[in-house]
């Protein structure tokens, strides 16, 4: 374990960002937070967590595919990826952390998303023990301990210290690199102990989703709980895009008579035109889109990835739903149907 | 006034006037309700809410739920009654079919400035007693006023068929201070102001989603024979058009609810651009409030002799 005292992040950030670009959550202005380049002068928010999470960072919500350019009869195809840097995101939180598991077997199972893949292989991710997590927080439910995180290094803060401990190669190489003193690990085992108290007190963290667990697809996806649940939906997105584990897009051409663009941009299960078919959609209601959001995370792909759920309980969604409505609302109104 | 409204709610499926209630459904918390619909005594007993966080404006489910067939009663607040009435007088939603209970409202809260880990919420005459995972304390309902009831235009229910509570009258209000504002600014601030605002947009289209101006059937950004279909904008200018555009599409037809600034996740004010259109209007058109009556003819889609010339620009400093 290492340590560096809380007056020295500023002279931490500077050190690592001399090396490769370094993202910090910091206030946006406007009462939230949000990863931004650190620059001198951007400090670390004491906000909870970002609106946008940092699955953004490895999954934008554009980018570019390929260009196809037309000359005559010719068609040249063009690379115009974003230059890949490496780059270090620090203050990732346990739930965000998580996220990258799920994203990971989405992107990096066969046929391998290159996009993605060269920014994670590129990305060092610095996580940042929770010590006052909010009360939409649920991470507990999916086996995440906020106040032990994964990622390359994690990092516990108290009012005096930041402490320090390398998980991967990727992380031992940048600690290496850093001026950082060495320390025990009582004053985070300390830390760790008053912060699962509080997980304990967590109204949602007890939520039991096991019933979900089970061959019960067809039993879920018919009950008549939707359409109650689905009725004052807006069919904003808004949930999709604050979303850590949401990772839909859709690949659209942009065309402008000698070249076409072809760019991906985040798409929500939320929205009429999503998977549009040649016959049409084969969800024309907001009852089935709003069931595809949720069958997908709690059913769906458990089911395709030995029990994992498609959620981290980062309470994002509960946070920013113009109708509060969210996972939690819809877990618990369908276990009653699941008895 | 909950339980009045719920004994109302009662009332109405009871004697048979309605057979569906459009009201708030408790959730996890104090704070977090959702828009229901309520069918039975039981439901209304066991979930039906209102509270200081019954901010959510229920009129545009009206035009979804006015041509279900049946009648639904539905609970309207002040500035809830003029989106109300400006969906009736564009023909959206089916005035046979809606009972209109009128609600007296004393302004809503915003849960975000009761701060972090509140667990329970209860109303104690002027106060809230907020439990927190971090303790206990008390907030004055005063600071925890929702920004758009701060500067609240009316506490006039505009149309009913029945109140609860007192009517209210047009208030003495700031809403436009803000504008005057970004107009006294160069244009060069101006910009520089709405390009950092709108920067954080992330399209979820929440705020287009709940507005009861946006109501058509399909929004041309989402329709991909338009050839203007916006999942993706080229730059963040053409995002920034957006905002603009949907400001000037709903113009004369806002009635400054606030729900768009309220539903949008990034905290963007937006309802200070159609506050400045509304403004603009009223100087340049006379005075006039969207959703106020169902007679006044709408002053963009109505010619008058004295309607002002396009040269209004240049006196007024434009190009
Ligand atoms: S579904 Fe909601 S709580 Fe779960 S990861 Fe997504 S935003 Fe977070
Ligand atoms: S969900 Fe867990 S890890 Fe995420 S911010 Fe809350 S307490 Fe921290
Ligand atoms: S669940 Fe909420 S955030 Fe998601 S689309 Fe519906 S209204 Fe929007
Ligand atoms: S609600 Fe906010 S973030 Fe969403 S589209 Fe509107 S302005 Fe953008
Ligand atoms: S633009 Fe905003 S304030 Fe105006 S009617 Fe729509 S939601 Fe209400």
């Amino acid at each position: 374990m290492k340590k560096i005292a809380i007056s020295q992040l500023n002279t931490l950030f500077a050190a690592i960002a001399a090396r490769k670009t370094l993202y910090i959550p910091a206030d946006d202005g406007a009462g939230s937070a949000k990863f931004t380049v650190w620059q001198e002068g951007v400090t670390l928010t004491d906000k909870l967590n970002t609106v946008r999470s940092a699955k953004d960072l490895f999954f934008p919500q554009v980018e570019n595919l390929v260009n196809f350019k037309v000359e005559g009869t010719k068609i040249d195809i063009v690379e115009n990826r974003d230059a890949a840097e490496p780059f270090v995101v620090f203050g990732v939180r346990a739930c965000d952390c998580a996220s990258f598991d799920i994203l990971d077997r989405v992107f990096l199972s066969d046929p391998v998303d290159t996009f993605y893949q060269t920014r994670r292989e590129n990305g060092v991710v610095i996580t940042l023990a929770c010590s006052r997590p909010a009360e939409t927080c649920f991470c507990g439910v999916f086996g995440i301990d906020a106040a032990n995180p994964a990622g390359d290094i994690t990092c516990w803060m108290d009012g005096e210290s930041l402490y320090w401990r390398a998980n991967t190669k990727k992380g031992e190489q940048l600690t290496a690199a850093l001026d950082l003193a060495d320390c025990d690990g009582s004053a985070v085992t300390a830390q760790q102990e008053a912060t699962r108290e509080i997980l304990k007190k967590l109204p949602l963290n007890s939520l039991d989703l096991s019933d979900f667990k089970d061959q019960k697809l067809l039993d879920v996806f018919n009950s008549p709980k939707w359409a109650q649940l689905s009725e004052s939906c807006l069919g904003c997105g808004t949930c999709t895009f604050v979303c850590p584990t949401c990772q839909c897009y859709d690949v659209q051409d942009f065309d402008n008579g000698r070249e076409v663009r072809r760019f991906r941009c985040w798409d929500s299960c939320m929205y009429s035109d999503f998977t549009m078919m040649a016959h049409g959609t084969n969800r024309p209601t907001q009852k089935e889109r709003f069931r595809q959001r949720f069958m997908h995370k709690l059913v769906y792909f458990p089911n395709n990835n030995e029990g994992i759920f498609g959620c981290v309980g980062c309470g994002r969604c509960l946070q920013k739903c113009p109708i509060h409505m969210n996972i939690v609302k819809v877990a618990k109104a369908l276990k009653e149907e699941l008895k | 006034m909950q339980e009045r409204l719920k004994q109302k709610a009662i009332q109405l499926l009871e004697n048979g006037t309605v057979d569906r209630i459009l009201g708030w459904k408790t959730g996890e918390f104090f704070y977090d309700l959702t828009p229901a619909v309520f069918t039975t005594r039981e439901q209304i007993e066991k979930d039906f809410v209102f509270n200081v966080f019954s901010g959510a404006n229920l009129s545009k489910y009206l035009i979804a739920e006015s041509r279900k067939g049946g009648k639904i009663a539905a609970f309207i607040k002040p500035c809830d009654s003029y989106s109300f009435q400006q969906l009736l007088k564009e023909h959206r939603i089916w005035r046979d079919n809606v009972f209109v209970v009128g609600v007296q409202c004393d302004g809503m809260c915003d849960a975000a400035k009761l701060g972090d880990g509140v667990l329970s919420v209860k109303e104690d005459g002027e106060n809230l007693i907020v439990e927190t995972l971090y303790g206990e304390k008390t907030v004055a309902k005063a600071d925890a006023l929702a920004d758009r009831c701060a500067s609240c235009k009316s506490k006039k229910i505009v149309i009913f068929d029945e109140l609860i509570g007192e009517q209210g009258e047009e208030t003495e209000n700031d809403r436009f201070g803000e504008v005057a504002r970004l107009e006294a600014m160069t244009p060069e601030e101006r910009y520089e102001f709405w390009r950092g605002e709108l920067s954080r947009c992330i399209r979820c289209n929440a705020c287009r989603n709940v507005c009861p101006a946006c109501s058509c059937e399909k929004c041309v950004f989402d329709n991909a024979n338009s050839g203007v279909r916006n999942k993706a904008a080229a730059d963040s200018f053409e995002e920034n058009m957006f905002h603009i555009i949907r400001a000037f599409h709903v113009t004369g037809r806002c009635t400054d609810c606030g729900e768009c600034s309220r539903v949008c996740p990034q905290n963007i004010p937006l309802h200070l651009l159609n506050r400045k259109m509304i403004k603009d209007i009223n100087e340049l058109y006379g005075e006039y409030q969207a959703g106020a009556d169902m007679d006044t003819k709408p002053p963009l889609t109505n010619y008058t002799v004295d309607d002002c010339e396009p040269s209004i620009v240049h006196e007024r400093g434009g190009l």
